[in-house]
């Protein structure tokens, strides 16, 4: 088990390695930069001062060693556009924002995926079972930004309960999160429902029965526990899609969350601000992979760590 | 379970039990080779009415995507200012945006990138999946340790985000939006195809095929690969809609194509500037057919999932 961690994690290096040198790659080569700019006429001096203040003036290997070590200690250096304010800062004004509807987006999913699969698993082919499926063929169909537009554009602007723009109560976080949750909720459900009903046919469930356990007993002891084992391993996926959903659903909210600079960032090439997005939110993604991969080898006594390696 | 069969075979047994084989000659004609197993999944597949909405919606959108914005007298860029945000009506089928454009054609024209991507991704998915992994599957050993330690790597990454690195690095358009999906979008399909490939590999007809000379790219183009043309055809189809989201998640975010080409993103985009205004066409027809295309490519994947294999049917 040690074992496994111990090479799962080492893997986990690697793949932060990846990204962060392929980030550096990628942003030193791109065509043009901020500093580009010849029109405004910058003198020589200036520019020289410029590149030294990014450090572009060094050679490209320095560059490099000094870039890794500014990613592990998560201090990316100031914004190129925001000049007086350093990308750390900004991201971090942001992280509480983006936390709370991430995390409020992923309870939300995880526990309607679960409800919604179970109850259509138990009334298969009943009316619940197909309103689930339609439910999550609508929520697969339609994109996250589309929801969240359209969520404006039909309920927040006819019903003063859903305030947009802002952000601080719950009620603020409702329409956002419903967005963001709808496409993870769909695949969760779908995922639970299939399962719940495989296992439903299994024989344990029949010698519960048949022992006189409630259905209740049955259904939440032995067959969701296992029917919930596969959702576990898609769980690091759906974070990585409500990572990226946020990024367009925090604009059109206009929630003041670390998506919102992401796009700016965009927008403005701000390099800075682009790879230390990605570093973090990469970060937390491969991170959120690893938890996942430990957590389903603990959970499934069936999985033997250490020899699926060899 | 038990009881009622026999039962049944005792008291009802069904008509069509009874119904007289096909003539002996009609039996020897038919026969085409391997055909069998196909159309048994056209009749599963069309058997399910969900499946055959989604594909025959998928028809008509391609339809509508070649000749939808021949239709009208407007092109997706011509302008009329004087007609800007008029709702629809005669003229103006879908209305028209600020600029006074056919919000009609310029939808149809955006089905024809979206439709043009996602038939791409497919495309470059199958290619690229299908060699990486067939040769990580198929040559086994330190070939296969070393490719696939590469794809576990790519696999950790966080696939849209570096997507919209790359379009950012690389610039907007429709060219670069290929490239960029087809470095991230064909590991799935490896790791599909090397699975596949390593259970397949050890066969007994491979084998024979093998013993009787046969060489190993024979050996891939006609035991393994059709062998493995089933999750290989479900998972370009399923492929589709990701392709086309992320098209219109990157137009959205100013990364997709550039003006005046008309994407579903781009269109969406530039609606969230009037969303609380009452030009609800503006959002309404782009939102409404990327979600029918995305609608219609899922249901169709998933049908074509259970018709191939009915013993995995959800």
């Amino acid at each position: 088990m040690l074992k496994f961690i111990g090479k799962r994690f080492l893997w986990m290096i690697v793949t932060l390695w990846v990204i962060i040198t392929v980030t550096f790659v990628l942003m030193r080569f791109a065509p043009g930069s901020p500093l580009d700019v010849d029109d405004v006429g910058m003198s020589e001096q200036a520019r020289a001062n410029m590149m030294a203040h990014y450090n572009l003036d060094q050679p490209v290997i320095m560059q490099y060693l000094n870039y890794l070590k500014n990613a592990v200690t998560f201090d990316f250096g100031p914004s190129m556009v925001t000049r007086s304010r350093e990308v750390s800062d900004m991201l971090a004004s942001g992280f509480p924002a983006s936390l709370q509807l991430g995390l409020v987006t992923l309870i939300l999913a995880v526990i309607s995926g679960i409800i919604l699969g179970v109850l259509a698993a138990l009334r298969h082919n009943k009316m619940i079972d197909y309103v689930t499926m339609f439910i999550a063929i609508i929520g697969i169909s339609i994109p996250n930004f589309i929801q969240a537009m359209l969520f404006i554009q039909y309920i927040s602007t006819q019903f003063d309960f859903f305030p947009t723009a802002q952000w601080g109560t719950w009620r603020h976080a409702i329409l956002p999160a419903l967005a963001l949750a709808s496409g993870p909720i769909a695949i969760i459900a779908r995922m639970t429902r299939s399962n719940m009903l495989e296992v439903l046919t299994e024989d344990y469930i029949k010698t519960a029965k048949a022992k006189g356990l409630s259905n209740f007993q049955i259904v939440v002891k032995h067959a969701l526990r296992n029917a919930l084992l596969p959702v576990v391993t898609i769980l690091g996926v759906l974070v990585a899609s409500i990572f990226t959903g946020s990024f367009v659903v925090e604009r059109i909210f206009a929630i003041p969350g670390v998506g919102q600079y992401f796009v700016e960032s965009i927008t403005n090439r701000d390099y800075p601000m682009i790879m230390a997005t990605t570093i973090i939110y990469s970060t937390i993604f491969i991170i959120m992979m690893f938890i996942v991969d430990v957590v389903y080898g603990i959970i499934d006594p069936r999985i033997q760590l250490h020899k699926k390696e060899e | 379970m038990g009881n009622r069969s026999q039962k049944k075979s005792a008291s009802n047994v069904p008509d069509e039990w009874f119904v007289p084989l096909p003539k002996e000659e009609q039996r020897e004609t038919v026969h085409h080779k391997g055909d069998s197993y196909w159309r048994d999944v056209m009749q599963r597949l069309f058997a399910n009415k969900l499946a055959t909405t989604g594909l025959v919606l998928i028809f008509l959108l391609t339809i509508m995507a070649i000749i939808g914005p021949m239709l009208t007298e407007h092109t997706y860029r011509s302008q009329s200012i004087l007609n800007s945000n008029t709702a629809p009506n005669g003229t103006y089928w879908f209305g028209t945006d600020e600029l006074g454009r056919d919000v009609f054609t310029r939808v149809w024209y955006g089905a024809r990138v979206s439709l043009f991507i996602g038939l791409a991704a497919a495309l470059i998915e199958f290619i690229i999946g299908v060699a990486y992994g067939g040769i990580s599957g198929y040559r086994g050993g330190k070939v296969d340790n070393v490719m696939m330690r590469i794809v576990d790597v790519l696999y950790g990454l966080p696939y849209l985000l570096v997507v919209v690195l790359l379009m950012v690095v690389m610039g907007p358009g429709l060219f670069t939006i290929i490239i960029a999906l087809s470095i991230t979008g064909w590991i799935g399909m490896a790791r599909l195809v090397r699975g596949q490939v390593l259970q397949l590999k050890n066969a007994e007809y491979v084998l024979a095929s093998r013993v009787l000379g046969g060489s190993n790219s024979r050996i891939i183009r006609k035991h393994l690969l059709p062998n493995t043309s089933g999750p290989i055809i479900v998972s370009m189809t399923l492929t589709v809609p990701t392709a086309i989201f992320a098209e219109a998640f990157l137009s959205f975010l100013g990364l997709g194509v550039q003006a005046p080409v008309a994407s579903w993103g781009t269109m969406a985009n530039d609606a969230l500037g009037v969303i609380q205004t009452g030009y609800w066409w503006r959002l309404f027809f782009p939102a409404f057919f990327i979600s029918l295309t995305m609608f219609a490519f899922n249901v169709f994947g998933d049908g074509l999932r259970d018709a191939l294999d009915p013993k995995m049917r959800k």
